[in-house]
């Protein structure tokens, strides 16, 4: 068999910490040995094998099903493999992941793709807060890789990021991209209220509508057409996200800022 | 040998190792694209004068180029990557970011990098900013129009210069009918530019001269107006000849373009088709003619 399956036993209520559902972890491993791994179930230490039906042994390719809302930590610090999930996802999902693939049928909590370097979430439902963004006293989030929503995603969407890619076909959460020191956050939906607070540098295009005005430290600066962004939607494209030929061709009204820090952010909004 | 009735002489050209990378402009209409491919080749035609040998290797259609525009590739050749980091600095600076709504990719996945793009972002004068994604870094700089894109790196890799065949024709006009033909052909060919102009030479040149200041004179040998003054090469009833140049990023695209260039070139009035080299003795690569169709 190439590929792991684990199949969630019955529904969970308490939080489950899963770090050890990772390709990186899996590989290698036998059955037996992959239903043996440790979970942190509320405070107690189970094993895979006590909560999920184990299928097959430990490969690059994993597939979860079940309802895993309460199962945190899932590929956190994966680097190679893909992990696929048919259902929802709980907190901090592909968290500090550097590479690989994690695709998520359903809905994912808060965290998800924080501090991540590398790889791809992909995301067939909404994203909670602080999608790709840093933990508490962190200076850095997310610095490097993809994350592609096809739902909305919560408030502070990008927070201190430092690196990568972060596109939410849906609407976007309050403070999109606060603190952000470089990257992009595309938004093809509205993008919501105080986006880009305190922003030093990094992209947020908004493809959609602006659900407030943007805050006053953004200036307007022109009108244009952005040749990297056209790069970047011709990508997003070939990814699946819905770009139409009048965004990739049209022209961007592109505001500087935060002006009250270093003022090299920009928010491109999508001239209609 | 004879393809067509036109004699293939028991010769070869001599190709010499060389460096080459593959830009990849892109502009908001073919025009423009094709503008700034035009000047960043022009004057590229002999590495000794030039510092480059470049050219034009296709059109590439906008759902190909990295960012959904009609595009352009060039292909640059230099003796060593110094040279060719010299060159792409002032090619790429000079011709292409000042040509209006231009963009420049590199099209040469290699092991050996150079900075190009990252160099040309402090003209920027400290507002360029860059992208990176899966691993490609772009710069954005600022300019009048709008925003120049480059690349941040381009890959160069071991390449050869310097393929070439001669065309003896009857007439000049016959000579010139049968070099474009085999310009046409060629040009199909990927990961060969012809660079000298319209892809044809007409004044092709040896390595001695009887003066002590030159390098190259030209190639009496084939000089149809002074045959009576000087040891020719030409048969009888050749009145013209032309040279066709090829680098390429391989030996065996210069050897496609080569053979297809030749068969294009056998048309009535071409008496003999030959080769320049030099003994042997300076270039890596020998492209023996007859040997293209074994």
């Amino acid at each position: 068999m190439t590929t792991t399956i684990l199949r969630l036993k019955e529904p969970i209520t308490l939080p489950v910490e899963a770090k050890s559902v990772s390709p990186d972890r899996f590989v290698g491993l036998r059955q037996e040995e992959v239903a043996a791994l440790p979970v942190l179930f509320g405070r107690r230490q189970l094993t895979l094998g006590d909560l999920f039906a184990v299928e097959g042994d430990g490969t690059e390719k994993t597939v979860i099903e079940g309802d895993l809302s309460h199962i945190k930590r899932i590929g956190q610090g994966m680097s190679q493999g893909r992990i696929t999930i048919h259902g929802n996802v709980g907190m901090h999902l592909g968290a500090k992941m550097c590479g690989g693939e994690i695709v998520v049928h359903g809905n994912v909590d808060a965290w998800a793709g924080a501090h991540m370097s590398g790889g791809l979430i992909r995301v067939h439902g909404n994203a909670g807060p602080m999608l790709g963004a840093a933990y508490p006293g962190e200076k850095r989030g997310m610095c490097g890789g993809v994350i592609l929503i096809d739902g909305d995603a919560g408030p502070r969407a990008g927070e201190r990021m430092r690196r990568g890619l972060i596109a939410v076909q849906g609407n976007l959460g309050e403070f999109a991209g606060a603190r952000m020191i470089a990257g992009s956050l595309f938004v093809f939906g509205t993008l919501g209220a105080r986006a880009g607070a305190g922003m030093k540098r990094g992209t947020i295009v908004a493809l959609g509508e602006i659900a407030d005005s943007l805050l006053p430290v953004f200036r307007y600066a022109c009108s244009y057409r952005p040749a990297f962004l056209r790069y970047y939607l011709h990508r997003l494209r070939e990814w699946g996200l819905p770009v139409t030929p009048e965004q990739v061709a049209g022209l961007f009204r592109r505001h500087t800022g935060d002006v009250t820090t270093l003022g090299k952010g920009e928010i491109l909004v999508y001239d209609q | 040998m004879h393809i067509n009735g036109v004699e293939i002489e028991d010769t070869f050209a001599e190709a010499f190792k060389m460096r080459g990378a593959r830009l990849i402009i892109t502009a908001v209409n073919p025009r423009w694209a094709l503008t700034a491919a035009q000047v960043t080749t022009g004057f590229g035609t002999s590495v000794i004068a030039c510092g480059c040998e470049a050219g034009i290797e296709a059109v590439i259609p906008a759902d190909e180029t990295p960012d959904g525009r009609p595009g352009v590739s060039v292909l640059i050749f230099t003796m060593g990557s110094k040279g060719m980091e010299n060159q792409l600095m002032r090619r790429v600076g000079q011709c292409i970011m000042t040509c209006p709504t231009t963009a420049c990719f590199n099209g040469l996945e290699s092991d050996e990098m150079l900075k190009i793009g990252g160099t040309l972002r402090y003209f920027g004068d400290g507002f360029q900013s860059s992208k990176r994604l899966e691993g490609r870094r772009l710069w954005r700089i600022p300019v009048m129009e709008g925003e120049f894109l480059v690349e941040e790196s381009f890959g160069i890799k071991k390449a050869i210069g310097g393929g070439n065949f001669l065309i003896l024709g009857e007439s000049p006009e016959a000579t010139l009918e049968a070099a474009e033909r085999a310009v046409e052909a060629m040009e199909k060919v990927r990961e060969v530019v012809l660079p000298f102009p319209g892809g044809i030479v007409r004044s092709g040149s040896k390595t001695t001269s009887k003066y002590k200041f030159l390098h190259a004179s030209t190639n009496t040998a084939y000089c149809p107006t002074i045959r009576r003054q000087t040891e020719s090469a030409l048969p009888e009833g050749v009145n013209s000849v032309l040279e066709i140049v090829i680098d390429g990023l391989d030996e065996e695209a210069v050897r496609e373009a080569t053979r297809v260039g030749i068969e294009a070139a056998c048309r009535p009035g071409i008496v003999r088709i030959s080769a320049g080299n030099y003994g042997g003795n300076l270039g890596q690569y020998h492209i023996h003619l007859r040997e293209l169709w074994k």
